[in-house]
């Protein structure tokens, strides 16, 4: 450790290696076997179950707890992979305090809903640990499809095609699949290499071709790929990022959040990464939270969440927010930075606080400095090298039921697709159901 | 996934899971849902005879005990036989046959104890196209008043005679349901073999009061004050059950006959213990009335991953720990074990100490730090200290190895099997054979 919290600008080491391992290692202790069929007996087995609808992948909760608890794990992770093929990451990831625990009885009942979140993870776990695929393909069609972006959406879609029999070229523009489950998740949620480890599961199932370094735009085109292809499914994500429109956002030491978070997961020595003493962060969402949480694992010794708006219109969940405020990251609601401060690198941030007027937000023109070595913005993605044929709504691919674009034989999901939250289940309930709709029309 | 498919008495069904006779299977609408959920057959709730339908209770029926956080652990019920027409039920009956030939149509019977009035109702039964019919024997409570019910299952005579009338009068398979209110199941179960029956089912609901009122003294379910025993179900009785199944099984007399195995039975675990037990098939009722239908997926993927991990079928999981059920006095008194404790596992709560020292053998040591250790020379290998530790697997039986010498007793523990009636203390002991 050749550094501390307290050493000024960005540098590495601020802590002992050990710590740093400590820090990131998973968010929550996996469930043991005694564990996991306490948290399945607290189930009901409701009818009609709230979790089920609450779920975006419409998992049939109340059947896999019920197939924990009487001993068969792995029946219970058959019932999660045939809806959701990406159920061991949605473990980990899902806000479940968001969706299906929000919607639990018990969480009406008594503030303490079954973990199910939990209880899928020990499910997946133990079917993944045999290391057996539980589906097999059916008989070849002939067709080929090409999924371009292998992230949640893309993977979902690309193992429902080829269960079904097609052929699958599958392109990602990065070094590797999975796409924000290998690039943008908090590194204390999918310890071990999981996103890595779960795509090689996924692909046991055959059929899949993964062209890594392939961009849409850059090495193929839709034009390309439709010439080439029965289908094509768009599901490569949101490739840019939205600017502060604030004086100095050139600065050194403001960069991108998504952009932070990635060195993070890439990272083979975590205390060769540097970070700021004094971290501010831009934004209110999943990204904001993650990068200043892993800010302050890293060492800072300051973190700071900047948000426009109150606590409540946050998008990021109050049980996320509350678990940056236990590892000390601090929260300003309200607030906008107006500048970034400095000469050459950035020395802090210009505050103004906002309120609400009627719809729009407008700054009351009282301001403060605070000092900052790092800035980190998390103000939202944009769809980047979209096909100019595609109609885009709201920034985002247009769709139609299930993940239509506005050009025959193309469809598209997850993050880039308009509809729905950006959520990783949401990304893959989209991908699965397109995939449905494409082997429909390919065998109709 | 393995084939579940079953045959019981020629009886097809895809799965060996029926909805046993009882409220989920009184007419087309829940029995038709039952199939659409999986549910391999059904016993239609018990059909009385034609006239005037019988009249339930309009106050409470069920009564329950429930664990700390509310799980049901057992049911218990005043509901008599159907009150709905019987040209209603066997017009449905027929429909659903009719509609769902795949699955299994057992009909559940019950009219008085005279040959005229089964002769009445079995060919209308057997006109519905179902595949068999189930003697209603069991039920303890109102229709037993009535001379019907458990009131003929607990007269042996009565039930051959029954089941004589109804094998002569019927070319349906015929299936007699047991009460279990008798002392020895063996002996009207004796009796629906000498009758002809072609299997039995067993048990019906035991005889019960789930509790008592302490305000108003009224057993529960109370209607208006007063209470009458009723017909107990659910995972409570399981124990009984399969104890009464295997007893079946095992009768020299009636070994062989197919049974379906009914009490308790909630996962497929309870399902294969049956079925290992020597039962041909199960039926179901509490789990699904407490849950819904659709438990029956689950019995179905876990019996299911079972089998494949396995490597069995259905057929050799039916009566494989039969021939391992023995009297008492042939288990083997040179299997000695000890108990031991696993010091990592161990939580310190000192439950063993207390069962063993203030109810047992004095066979376990608490030291002034909280360890708790077996001393072999007192433990008997009761098993309470087991039974009672709250973590799993903490505290384990080991065997003895042959040729070791038992502290407690200081004989040397021997690998020959020797039982109770060739030991020395037995006044009634034979010399072993030569």
């Amino acid at each position: 450790m050749t550094n501390s919290p307290f050493t000024p600008g960005i540098v590495p080491a601020r802590l002992d290696g050990r710590v740093l391992q400590e820090n990131f290692s998973d968010l929550h202790a996996p469930l043991d076997a005694h564990e996991a069929l306490v948290a399945a007996d607290r189930c009901y087995f409701c009818h009609d179950a709230p979790c089920i609808t609450a779920c975006p992948t419409t998992i049939d909760i109340p059947l896999f707890i019920r197939q924990i608890a009487t001993g068969t794990p792995e029946a219970a992770a058959k019932t999660i992979f045939d809806q959701n093929i990406l159920g061991g990451m949605c473990a980990r990831v899902c806000p479940t305090e968001t969706l299906c625990e929000q919607a639990c009885v018990r969480e009406a009942a008594e503030g303490k809903p079954v973990e199910i979140g939990r209880l899928q993870r020990y499910a997946t776990d133990r079917l993944m640990a045999s290391g057996l695929h539980p589906f097999a393909r059916a008989a070849q069609t002939g067709k080929r499809v090409a999924v371009v972006g292998a992230g949640p959406a893309g993977l979902a879609c690309a193992h429902r095609l080829a269960m079904k029999g097609h052929d699958v070229d599958l392109f990602d523009a990065r070094p590797k699949g999975g796409g924000l489950n290998e690039y943008g998740i908090a590194t204390y949620k999918a310890t071990d290499g999981f996103a890595g480890a779960e795509l090689d599961w996924l692909m046991q199932i055959g059929g899949i071709t993964l062209h890594t370094g392939r961009a849409l735009g850059r090495d193929v085109t839709l034009d390309g790929l439709c010439a080439e292809y029965d289908a094509v499914f768009l599901g490569m994500g949101l490739g840019g990022v939205n600017a502060l429109r604030a004086d100095g956002e050139d600065r050194a030491g403001v960069r991108d959040a998504v952009d932070f978070i990635a060195d993070l997961r890439q990272a083979d020595d975590l205390a060769r990464l540097p970070v700021g003493r004094n971290v501010v962060v831009i934004g209110g969402g999943m990204t904001a939270i993650d990068a200043a949480v892993q800010s302050k694992l890293l060492g800072a010794e300051n973190v700071t969440v900047l948000y426009r708006r109150d606590r409540g219109a946050m998008p990021a969940s109050r049980y996320e927010q509350d678990l940056a405020a236990s590892k000390g990251v601090r929260f300003v609601f309200n607030a906008m930075p107006v500048a970034i401060l400095g000469n050459g690198a950035v020395t802090g941030v210009r505050v103004e606080y906002t309120r609400a007027e009627g719809r729009s937000l407008i700054g009351t023109g009282e301001t403060f400095d605070m000092p900052a070595d790092q800035v980190l913005k998390a103000i939202g993605q944009t769809l980047e090298d979209a096909p100019d044929v595609l109609t885009i709504a709201g920034g985002k691919i247009a769709v139609t039921g299930p993940g239509r674009t506005t050009r025959k034989g193309v469809w598209a999901g997850g993050d880039c697709a308009a509809g729905g939250e950006d959520l990783t289940v949401t990304a893959v309930a989209e991908g699965r159901d397109a995939a449905e709709d494409i082997h429909d029309s390919l065998m109709g | 996934m393995a084939d579940l498919s079953s045959d019981f008495l020629g009886i097809k069904s895809p799965n060996p899971f029926w909805l046993a006779s009882a409220p989920p299977t009184d007419k087309a609408y829940n029995v038709v849902r039952a199939f659409e959920a999986g549910w391999g057959g059904v016993v239609w709730k018990t059909l009385g005879e034609a006239g005037p339908p019988i009249v339930n209770v309009n106050g409470p029926r069920y009564g329950a005990i429930w664990g700390a956080d509310r799980r049901l652990l057992g049911l218990n019920n005043i509901e008599l036989i159907t009150d709905r027409p019987l040209e209603v039920n066997l017009r449905e009956i027929k429909q659903v046959k009719r509609d769902w030939p795949d699955r299994a149509m057992i009909v559940s019977l019950m009219v008085p104890c005279e040959e005229q009035a089964w002769k009445a109702i079995l060919p209308l039964v057997e006109e519905t196209g179902a595949d068999g019919i189930e003697l209603n024997f069991g039920c303890p409570h109102g229709m037993s008043e009535r001379g019907m019910g458990a009131a003929v299952g607990q007269v042996p005579e009565y039930i051959e005679m029954v089941a004589r009338w109804c094998k002569q009068n019927t070319r349906m398979p015929v299936i007699v349901k047991l009460t279990p209110n008798i002392t020895d199941i063996r002996y009207p179960a004796r009796a629906a073999k000498k009758g002809g029956a072609d299997a039995v089912s067993l048990i019906n609901t035991v005889s019960s009061i789930t509790s008592v009122n302490l305000d108003s003294f009224s057993p529960e379910p109370s209607i208006d004050g007063k209470g009458s025993h009723g017909g107990y179900c659910g995972p409570a009785v399981k124990p009984i059950a399969l104890n009464m199944v295997a007893e079946i099984a095992r009768d020299a007399e009636t070994r062989g006959m197919p049974i379906s195995g009914i009490g308790g039975v909630t996962t497929w675990r309870d399902a294969a213990e049956f079925l290992a037990l020597g039962a041909g098939n199960v039926q179901v009722c509490t789990a699904a009335m407490t849950y819904g239908f659709k438990i029956v997926q689950e019995m179905i993927s876990g019996l299911s991953q079972y089998l494949d991990e396995k490597e069995m079928s259905l057929s050799d999981l039916i009566g494989r720990a039969t021939p391992n059920v023995t009297d008492w006095q042939y288990l083997n008194l040179n299997y000695v074990t000890k108990a031991r404790i696993d010091q990592d596992a161990c939580i310190k709560c000192g439950r063993c100490y207390a069962a063993c020292e203030d109810t047992s053998h004095q066979a376990i040591s608490m030291s002034p730090e909280r360890v708790f250790e077996v001393m072999d020379d007192e433990c008997v290998a009761c098993n309470l200290c087991v039974n009672v530790c709250p973590v799993e697997n903490c505290i384990t039986m080991e065997r003895m190895p042959a040729g070791s010498v038992d502290p407690r007793t200081g004989a040397t523990v021997s690998d020959d099997y020797a039982n109770w009636t060739t030991h020395p203390n037995n006044p009634a002991a034979r010399p072993a054979a030569e």
